[in-house]
């Protein structure tokens, strides 16, 4: 190597490894503060502590309901997981399977939606949802209620768009072949594709759990009472507080980060390849 | 004929598999799509609206908060987008060197910000640029500061604070995109132009940058897209302030329907705002990229 790619390379491993640090800082450092007093956070510490407990009870004791929104959002975050694997992949598949004219023009106008900001759908979804309430059988993903969350994130154009991808690499022998062994068709999708199409879920799974875990402003506008409320939710109110608990408030930020770290390094793979499905092929 | 009747009843259960996905698109974001339209021609308060013409579109060109909330929406566009796509890019291309030791770890660790949550790390960027937070503090003892910077209560410093939290929370994950289309591009390209003198920065400009111009195109678009609804940030970084310095348009609709008295008719007509935005910046880029 000459003497000035050896330089190049320096400066390569030295950007990276600053970028890097950069990057993970803040995980450290709410690890930190999450083991220490909100006194010794402020004066800046990078040492580890020993009030991990102490803000751990704290956290549970406060009247914030911490342990009650941990589970909300859990409950949250499997249920739409769950549906939308089922509704979202089954639309996906069709618009494979069952090519068709009219159906390409379906999922185009799917496709869409995705051009459509959240933004604009603020104003009417509260109003839509707030009629809910009223209607016998509708009570259930009414204002205030769990199901008004989970309803709005079982189909989405991402999903069906990467599950649709996805089909194009199962074979159509497969389908023949069950057919021919007299299985419906509902029955060769339930048994045939989804356990061939493992990794894909897999992938699909990662990403749906995360952004359901992570979902803040249509929560916030749909869950108002403080019993239903969601982690983001809880975190946003530490966060505003006047006098705030350092120490406290980052054992809720790591307690609220490990689900979807864990995910991350445990599927690597299957994660990047759910975030990355939108664009390829 | 009894093979006709046959597709006709495959044809049938097709549209079963895909009934309720269309049903919930439509009556999740179409349909709302609709009534936002015409709400945002209807003024009153609460429930009690009327037909009121373009008043509140009129009421936009007055309207000081509306003002602000754009600018300060296309400014941490126009300046944040750019620089996170740049860097993104060099990352990837520096990541890409198969010869490169820890590439591996040097990844995941820049991806990372892409795993939290965005009202997490808002109130840890929040905690770490309190005045009395850890960044002042690191800064002082290096002593590039002789005082603590007002990060969060003074105008520039609260949207530089904004615009360096995006970009730390999405650039590994524009990274990722960057990476996945590299691995397509054949090494023995980049080993022939190596051969022939190109500098990395000749590779950088005239090899990696157009061999990867649709999924820059997709992300910038996606980008684009994410920082006109910028939400979540501002408002748990700074709430906006000061004096609406970082309100967002979305954090402008959240606080029309909620903060103040509910005014869903003109609530609407700020978020068609962000329609034709989107609409007219996606159709510019695309055309842009389709031309180079």
């Amino acid at each position: 190597m000459s003497k000035k790619s050896k330089i190049v390379n320096g400066i390569q491993y030295l950007i990276l490894t600053v970028l890097s640090v950069i990057s993970v800082f803040p995980f450290f450092w709410m690890i930190i503060a999450a083991t220490n007093r909100s006194v010794d956070v402020t004066k800046g510490t990078l040492l580890p502590g020993t009030y991990l407990l102490e803000n751990l009870k704290h956290l549970m004791e406060s009247d914030l309901n911490y342990t009650a929104a941990f589970k909300n959002s859990l409950i949250i975050a499997v249920i739409t997981t769950v549906l939308a694997m089922i509704v979202s992949s089954a639309a996906g598949y069709a618009f494979v399977v069952y090519r068709s004219k009219a159906r390409e023009r379906v999922f185009n106008l799917i496709l869409l939606s995705m051009m459509v900001p959240f933004a604009a759908l603020m104003v009417p979804l509260f109003r839509l949802f707030s009629k809910f309430n009223s209607i016998p059988g509708l009570k259930l993903i009414g204002l205030n209620t769990m199901g008004s969350v989970v309803i709005i994130a079982v189909a989405t154009a991402f999903l069906i768009f990467f599950f649709r991808q996805n089909t194009k690499t199962f074979p159509r022998e497969l389908i023949e072949a069950a057919r021919i062994d007299g299985l419906g068709e509902l029955g060769i999708f339930i048994r045939i594709f989804m356990p061939t199409m493992k990794s894909t879920y897999a992938a699909a799974v990662t990403v749906t759990f995360m952004t359901s875990w992570n979902n803040y402003l249509w929560p916030l506008i749909a869950l108002q009472s403080e019993d239903k409320r969601t982690l983001p939710l809880i975190i946003s109110a530490m966060g505003s507080s006047y006098t705030p608990d350092y120490g406290m408030m980052m054992a809720a930020v790591v307690i609220a980060t490990l689900p979807t770290a864990l995910l991350f390094f445990l599927m690597q793979k299957q994660f990047v390849a759910g975030m990355t499905g939108s664009v390829k092929g | 004929m009894n093979r006709k009747k046959m597709h006709n009843g495959l044809n049938l259960k097709a549209w079963l598999f895909i009934l309720p996905s269309l049903i919930l698109i439509v009556a999740f974001v179409f349909y709302p799509m609709i009534q936002a339209f015409i709400t945002s021609f209807q003024t009153g308060m609460a429930n009690n609206l009327e037909f009121g013409g373009i008043a509140n579109y009129k009421r936009l060109l007055t309207d000081s908060t509306f003002k602000k909330a754009l600018f300060n929406t296309l400014l941490f566009l126009i300046v944040q987008v750019p620089v996170m796509i740049l860097l993104a890019l060099a990352i990837s291309s520096m990541l890409n060197n198969k010869r490169l030791k820890l590439r591996g770890m040097f990844r995941t660790a820049i991806f990372l910000p892409a795993v939290t949550s965005l009202v997490a790390y808002s109130i840890v960027f929040k905690s770490l640029f309190a005045t009395d937070g850890f960044v002042n503090g690191f800064l002082m003892n290096l002593h590039l500061i002789s005082e603590p910077i007002n990060w969060l209560t003074s105008t520039a410093f609260a949207r530089i604070l904004i615009i360096m939290a995006i970009t730390w929370r999405w650039t590994g994950y524009n990274m990722i995109f960057y990476l996945s289309g590299l691995q397509s591009i054949d090494d023995s390209i980049y080993e022939a132009a190596a051969i022939d003198g190109a500098t990395g920065f000749q590779k950088f400009r005239y090899m990696t940058v157009p061999l990867l111009k649709p999924i820059i195109l997709f992300t910038t678009i996606n980008s684009t897209i994410g920082t006109l609804q910028l939400f979540d940030e501002p408002m748990n970084i700074t709430q906006g302030g000061p004096a609406n310095t970082t309100i967002t348009i979305s954090q402008y609709i959240y606080n029309l329907l909620f903060k103040y008295q509910p005014n869903f008719g003109y609530a609407a007509a700020v978020s068609f705002v962000v329609v034709v935005l989107i609409v007219v910046l996606s159709f510019i880029q695309k055309k842009v990229g389709d031309k180079e």
